[in-house]
């Protein structure tokens, strides 16, 4: 742990020279010098990609923003549990950290560019809005969060489970679901048997 | 008839044409052997490399096999090709159970035959645990090579008779383990301890 | 296996209807009522149910698959049918669902592309790819140009496999047995390449995070060459064969028509996408890999039909040998893998000779190496569409999470809008040109 700093470091200096480049881009939109703004969420720079942050209350509004701003496909619904996560995550201020992160990736055809959402869940209450209605291929995506990480999303014409029998119980993907590691029996072949 | 009367006539001596004698049980025998279909039970990476072992190089049709069938109660051997999920498992069973008898099981890949690296809450850790399995063909996935040793190995087995009466007894596969061939041509013998 | 029911059913009626759709892109979708949202227990009910007497606009829900031959694997179909048209329809899948994102978790970065390799079966040099591609980028290392046109020139290789792969189900599927023949005597001389490099037909385990496993054997040229002077009269025998054969255009032609609208609105990517008209293709528009260095066209249809799909991958096999002759031009001299002592083990020889080389490679494949932590995510083109990789590590050498966005599993949700009034035999032609591989819709 002695390098946080040294890394913490870096990473703003990665964030700034992304954020200068981002600048040249992006001019529409500028807000207090030291937090960048995108759609009204804060802005970082993970390895180089656009990522923002909205909350849960202003997530669909955000979408509706993107969709009108030509990010004409949503490519990836996930989700992360940060349940044991044992490092801090780096979020910009005003951000505060939950259990589980639902993740959507979009991209624009016309500038072919990415950008990344990350919307906080909190673990008692896994619900956040569905983007059925403004990005219908997101469904399947939904389904599979839902399936394997059992964050519900509202507006979802049929979040039921995909991937696991509909009778299946708990979320897979949970960091507190075991793997399941089934203890290998070794048997003997017919005639070498110990017994 | 004429063949009956022409041997109580005159003997050995009526036997004007070709004949060979031989019990029943092993002429039947002989043609579930050469014309075991299996059914098409491809499941993962493995399916492909069954379907591989159908297509023109190998040629599945020299041992009688080529008729991949869908309904199972057409087919004699299910072949399971790739790794059984918890979902999986109760339609593998019913189709199973869905074939005619005598049937037998070919186990394809490390997968099916104990969920081999997905030791996870998603895959059945063996697909022995839902029927009963003949052949293990080792391998991720067994070559087509691998795949065939599997079936001649059925073949002798169905052709002596032998899978036949170990099920009558118990019910149970006959849990034969074949040796995995694949790329045996270009494969080097390396001795430990010495420099080339 | 199959009953009747009186439509529509109530429980299956668009929630979304009572949602805006405001500016959103399911206005896009005129034929979305052609999804069927129904769950496993009702379908069995009315499946056990019997027809109502005199009711003459009853339709009949029927099921295709999980084991079915025209199904590609594992995918199962809930159709409900009016006689011989389907209504609507629902793919079920889950049915090879392997758990791999979680058994990933407790796999070290190394042994990652083990994992990945065995979800898209019938490609598996992109998921270790991508896989490799999203470690990398954590680490923020770079690889050696030599490795880097290894990747490429052993992924074109494989999309070729893999679109020929697709040319033998597709004429499987469509009653053009020989053609399943065809297909995979050509597949089989490229996985004989594969094997010599690799020592595996599939799941190669070849690409990894900092290279590739293995320098190109000797006389690989010749194999290449060899082999890119077998496909080009094979490929016109196709042409013979089936793209101007009356039956087979007749068979495809207008069939699982997708409108452009609705294939961005779905995410559809890859063949689909292009079939379309919309000139996307990851190669091109975010370029990975030395892609920019090389010369190749992306090939576009106009309808969305299936015919368009099988001619765009038909062309792409041709497109992809012209990439792998500027490979075979342009493959430079030098380590395959990276020097990154961290990432990489020690040359062979090396363990031999030193302690430290020995105890370095011990550590390496007992412990694995260390990945910052932070988030990322990485997308390249497969054969069946943008296959991206989601990556978050925390600072340890195991994957805190990987997601791997399958294009497979994305298309899918475009089945039930191709299939929308069209007849059950067409069923089968828009399974086939979606090219779905069920290991990795499942994963």
């Amino acid at each position: 742990m002695a390098d946080d700093t040294e890394t913490a470091d870096t990473e703003t200096a990665e964030t700034e020279a992304a954020d200068t480049e981002a600048a040249d881009q992006e001019t529409a939109e500028e807000a207090a010098p030291e937090v960048e703004t995108a759609y009204g969420c804060p802005v970082t720079y993970s390895r180089g990609q656009k990522v923002i942050h909205p909350s849960r209350g202003e997530w669909l509004d955000v979408a509706v923003q993107l969709l009108a701003d030509g990010w004409n496909m949503c490519v990836d619904v996930t989700s992360v549990d940060y349940l044991s996560y044992g490092v801090a995550r780096e979020l910009p201020a005003g951000v505060n950290a939950e259990r589980f992160e639902v993740v959507a990736s979009f991209i624009s055809h016309s500038r072919a560019e990415r950008i990344r959402v990350r919307i906080q869940v909190p673990g008692d209450d896994p619900t956040v809005g569905s983007l059925y209605a403004l990005y219908p291929g997101s469904d399947y995506l939904e389904r599979e969060v839902f399936d394997l990480m059992g964050i519900s999303f509202e507006g979802h014409p049929d979040m039921s489970r995909i991937l696991m029998p509909e009778t299946w119980q708990g979320h897979p993907l949970r960091k507190d679901y075991e793997v399941g590691v089934i203890p290998v029996q070794f048997k003997a072949p017919a005639g070498k048997g110990s017994e | 008839m004429t063949l009956i009367t022409n041997v109580q006539d005159q003997g050995l001596e009526g036997l004007d044409h070709n004949v060979i004698t031989a019990p029943i049980e092993q002429l039947v025998n002989w043609a579930r052997a050469r014309s075991s279909w299996p059914a098409t039970f491809g499941l993962a990476c493995c399916a492909i490399e069954m379907m591989a072992t159908g297509g023109s190089h190998y040629d599945l049709a020299r041992l009688g096999m080529e008729v991949f069938r869908a309904s199972p109660r057409q087919a004699d051997v299910m072949i399971v090709a790739g790794r059984v999920s918890q979902k999986m498992a109760p339609v593998l069973r019913q189709i199973y159970d869905q074939m005619m008898e005598p049937k037998w099981v070919i186990s394809m890949g490390v997968c099916a035959s104990s969920g081999g690296m997905f030791n996870n809450y998603a895959i059945v850790q063996g697909v022995d645990q839902i029927v009963p399995v003949d052949v293990y063909a080792p391998g991720c996935p067994p070559g087509p090579e691998t795949l065939l040793h599997a079936i001649t190995t059925l073949h002798t087995k169905i052709e002596t008779g032998e899978l036949l009466q170990r099920r009558q007894e118990t019910g149970a596969g006959a849990n034969l383990t074949v040796e995995q061939l694949d790329g045996q041509g270009v494969s080097q013998v390396v001795q430990i301890g010495k420099k080339a | 296996m199959t009953a009747v029911e009186q439509a529509p059913v109530a429980d299956t009626t668009d929630v979304a209807e009572t949602i805006d759709p405001a500016s959103g892109q399911l206005d896009k979708l005129p034929r979305r009522h052609s999804v069927l949202r129904m769950s496993e227990v009702r379908a069995a009910e009315l499946m056990d149910s019997d027809p109502i007497d005199g009711e003459n606009d009853q339709t009949m829900l029927m099921n295709m698959g999980p084991s079915h031959p025209s199904t590609h694997g594992v995918l199962r179909l809930m159709l409900e049918l009016d006689g011989e048209t389907v209504v609507r329809s629902k793919p079920v899948v889950g049915y090879l669902h392997t758990g791999m994102e979680k058994t990933a978790e407790t796999l070290t970065f190394l042994q990652g592309p083990t994992n990945v390799t065995r979800m898209d079966y019938a490609a598996p040099l992109f998921n270790e790819l991508v896989f490799s591609l999203a470690t990398e980028e954590l680490i923020g290392m770079e690889v050696p140009p030599r490795a880097t046109w290894i990747r490429m020139l052993m992924c074109e290789l494989n999309r070729i496999s893999s679109h020929l792969l697709f040319m033998a189900t597709n004429g499987m599927d469509l009653g053009a047995v020989s053609m399943m023949i065809y297909g995979w005597r050509e597949r089989e001389q490229v996985l004989r390449f594969f094997q010599k490099v690799t020592g595996l037909r599939m799941n190669h385990n070849y690409i990894r995070p900092g290279g590739v496993a293995a320098d190109l054997p000797d006389g690989w040229r010749d194999d290449v060459l060899a082999l890119m002077e077998m496909l080009p009269p094979r490929l016109e025998e196709y042409d013979i064969l089936m793209t101007g054969q009356p039956i087979w255009r007749d068979r495809l032609q207008g069939v699982g028509v997708i409108s452009q609208d609705e294939a961005i609105a779905l995410s559809a990517t890859g063949p689909i996408l292009r079939s379309t008209g919309v000139a996307w293709d990851l190669r091109r528009e975010m370029p990975y890999l030395a892609y920019p260095d090389v010369d190749f066209d992306i090939v576009v249809g106009s309808y969305g039909d299936s015919f368009d799909r099988y001619a765009i991958r038909l062309n792409e096999i041709r497109e992809s040998m012209r990439i792998v002759h500027q490979c075979l031009d342009m493959m430079p001299e030098g380590d395959y893998r990276a020097g990154d002592a961290k990432v990489t083990p020690p040359p062979r020889a090396r363990i031999d000779e030193s302690m430290e080389a020995l105890i370095h490679h011990f550590k390496i494949f007992t412990e694995g190496f260390k990945v910052p932590e932070g988030e990322v995510y990485v997308a390249v083109e497969s054969p069946r569409g943008e296959l991206g990789c989601y990556m978050v590590s925390d600072g340890g050498s195991h994957p805190y999470r990987m997601h791997i966005r399958g294009p497979s599993f994305v298309n899918l949700q475009t089945m039930p809008h191709m299939m929308a009034d069209s007849l059950i035999a067409d069923a089968v032609a828009v399974i086939s040109s979606v090219d779905p591989i069920l290991g990795e819709v499942d994963r």
